[in-house]
């Protein structure tokens, strides 16, 4: 009885594609937003990701997100460094700088002060150079992507900018002796580094500029035992990345509005999946009512009627899902070439996979009740 | 009590026994009687032709004894059992292993090869895929469709389809074919062949052939006639004594 359901299914090809073109769409859309959202979350606080060195993250209690820079003053350092449970501490400059290109372009970066010695807290992957070239006079690294966009001399006909170009950061001149590749961030300003000495003296004087103390905790004890102990004494927020990284993203979502967008799309294209295979599998239903009931005359069980339009959704559902989902694998790889955000991960597989049922289900739902209550003497009157 | 229209008690039990079959269809507040005391008694080895003017209640009759349709009122037996009396379940298996049809429009599934359409009934009993196209595909040879096993309906004429239509109904050995205006889609020399083919593989010793239809040019395949009106059987014919009494 199963390959006489999947015939019945298959031999209407009007309906058959209508369905898996509806079912298709809504997985296409589903999958592609919820992956593009993903992406953009992640991206959120990627810049943390990239910089888990440390096991904690120490700010000003007023932070909300990683690039909400509310500088502390530079004596909560010894003190952060004086808590039980801490093997070191650094700290880390970042604030927004006014940066001038070769060519006069100015451009307003994200500059990051490194740890003199330590360097802790660089970037991932140096693209040209070396990490210990950020000790050179007067040095700093660029992102190599920036390099040839938001860093590229407007006023030269986007001239990349390269190794050994002169910026000038707050009218300090400044000579690029490495670039690096990072992750892609939701914040388009470019990342700049420096070493934290240089970063202050180039930063306007005010009188607090730490941003961040990174602190690396002891083997023996634990991170959330060891920021207990730094938000006690201290009155400062101490988050492990995770934290940091979760905290960000959920500010940054609440601030623009980016989840409810998404979830309005996302939603639509659930809906769309099951209006389209909604109404076609019950006209479907209703096309084959008669051969319905000839299969009912003939002895078939409502059980077994149920089976079949089960197994008809389900196959409808899972060949939908498939083009729908790869489709979106596709159309996201296309989208990552051209740096947009994307990111397919399980749980948004899953959760498509939840809505096509979902989709199936309602379809099916409608085809149901009819064929439920299917009398089998309909086959005799013509 | 016994009348023409029923066989004595001394004779084997019949295929199909009918005593006050009553049947009311309730609609819009309204009742409709359909049928109204129906005694009727199908033998096996034989052709029983129900005949009557429209809505006289026939496709009810065929549907009660078919076992498709509860009947309100009396007692309907087929090979001995009270189907109406069976759960819902019960009586569906033992429509799907005794009862064969033949409907008007042939039903068909149309996406279905000839050899797949014929197999359904095997399908639904249970029969392994492979098993169940063999025995189709003999049952086609039988109705002469040896050469159409993959064809599907829309590529078969009136008179084909209504053959595999029938090779559908033998092809699980039922006890009982039912058959719906067989002939009224089809031209009268098809429709003969139809006929001719239906006495010549569906009546048997072990089998019943009940056939509803409006088409007198017919009526000479049956081995009796039952005319029905308003309801209720008015008569029961021979079909020779019929064309004698029409010739007279």
């Amino acid at each position: 009885m199963n390959l006489i359901a999947l015939k019945m299914l298959v031999g209407d090809r009007l309906k058959y594609v209508s369905l898996v073109a509806g079912l298709a769409f809504a997985a296409l859309l589903i999958t592609q937003q919820a992956s593009i959202f993903t992406g953009f979350a992640r991206q959120m606080s990627a810049w943390i990701r990239d910089t888990s060195v440390a096991d904690l993250w120490v700010m000003d209690d007023q932070v909300q997100f990683v690039d909400d820079f509310k500088p502390m003053s530079e004596q909560r350092l010894q003190r952060v460094r004086g808590i039980e449970g801490v093997a070191w501490a650094v700290p880390m400059y970042k604030n927004y700088l006014q940066v001038q290109l070769p060519d006069g372009t100015r451009v307003q970066c994200r500059v990051v002060g490194l740890d003199d010695a330590s360097l802790v807290g660089a970037p991932p992957v140096m693209a040209e150079g070396q990490l210990s070239d950020l000790r050179r006079d007067r040095a700093v690294f660029i992102n190599i992507d920036h390099a040839k966009t938001t860093l590229a001399q407007r006023r030269a006909g986007n001239v990349p900018l390269k190794v050994g170009d002169r910026l000038a950061i707050n009218d300090n001149e400044a000579i690029v002796t490495g670039t690096y590749r990072a992750t892609r961030e939701f914040f388009w300003d470019p990342v700049i580094y420096t070493t934290y000495s240089r970063a202050m003296s180039w930063a306007p004087p005010t009188r607090k500029q730490l941003t961040f103390i990174l602190v690396k905790v002891r083997d023996d004890v634990s991170p959330q035992v060891v920021a207990e102990r730094i938000r006690a004494t201290t009155g400062l927020t101490a988050l492990t990345n995770d934290q940091f990284s979760a905290g960000t993203t959920s500010d940054l979502l609440d601030r623009t509005g980016i989840l409810v967008n998404f979830g309005i799309t996302i939603a639509l294209g659930f809906v769309i999946g099951v209006l389209i295979a909604g109404q076609t599998f019950y006209m479907f239903v209703l096309d084959n009512l008669k051969y319905f009931a000839t299969l009912k005359a003939m002895g078939t069980k409502t059980v077994t009627l149920v089976k079949m339009l089960f197994l008809q959704t389900v196959t409808v559902g899972l060949v939908g899902f498939g083009i729908g989902a790869g489709a979106a694998v596709v159309s996201g790889i296309a989208l990552s070439k051209v740096g947009l955000a994307f990111q397919i991960t399980w749980p948004v597989v899953l959760g498509t996979v939840v809505a096509i049922i979902l989709c199936c289900g309602a379809a099916a739902m409608l085809g149901l009740n009819r064929v439920i209550r299917l009398e089998a003497g309909i086959v005799f009157r013509s | 009590m016994l009348n023409d229209f029923t066989f004595s008690s001394d004779q084997a039990e019949p295929a199909v026994r009918c005593r006050n079959v009553t049947k009311t269809y309730h609609s819009n507040g309204t009742d409709v009687p359909a049928l109204r005391g129906i005694d009727l008694d199908v033998q096996t080895d034989e052709l029983l032709m129900l005949v009557g003017p429209s809505g006289c209640g026939k496709t009810t009759l065929i549907s009660v004894i078919a076992g498709i349709l509860d009947h309100d009122g009396g007692e309907c037996r087929i090979f001995g059992r009270e189907v109406n009396k069976m759960p819902e379940r019960q009586r569906t298996s033992f429509r799907g292993e005794n009862v064969g049809f033949v409907f008007q429009a042939f039903n068909l599934l149309p996406t279905l090869t000839a050899a797949e359409n014929v197999a359904v009934p095997l399908l639904i009993n249970g029969a392994a895929r492979r098993d169940a196209i063999e025995r189709a595909e003999e049952a086609l040879r039988r109705v002469g469709l040896e050469d159409k096993f993959g064809a599907l309906p829309r590529n078969l004429s009136g008179g084909q389809q209504q053959r595999v239509a029938i090779a559908r109904a033998l092809v699980h050995g039922p006890k009982l074919i039912v058959c719906d205006e067989p002939t009224s889609a089809l031209d009268h020399e098809t429709g003969r062949r139809v006929m001719e083919l239906l006495r010549e593989v569906a009546v048997g010793p072990d089998r019943a052939l009940v056939i509803v239809t409006h088409d007198a040019r017919i009526f000479e395949y049956a081995d009796r006639i039952a005319r029905m009106d308003d309801g209720r059987i008015t008569k029961v014919d021979e079909s020779h004594l019929l064309e004698t009494s029409s010739a007279a």
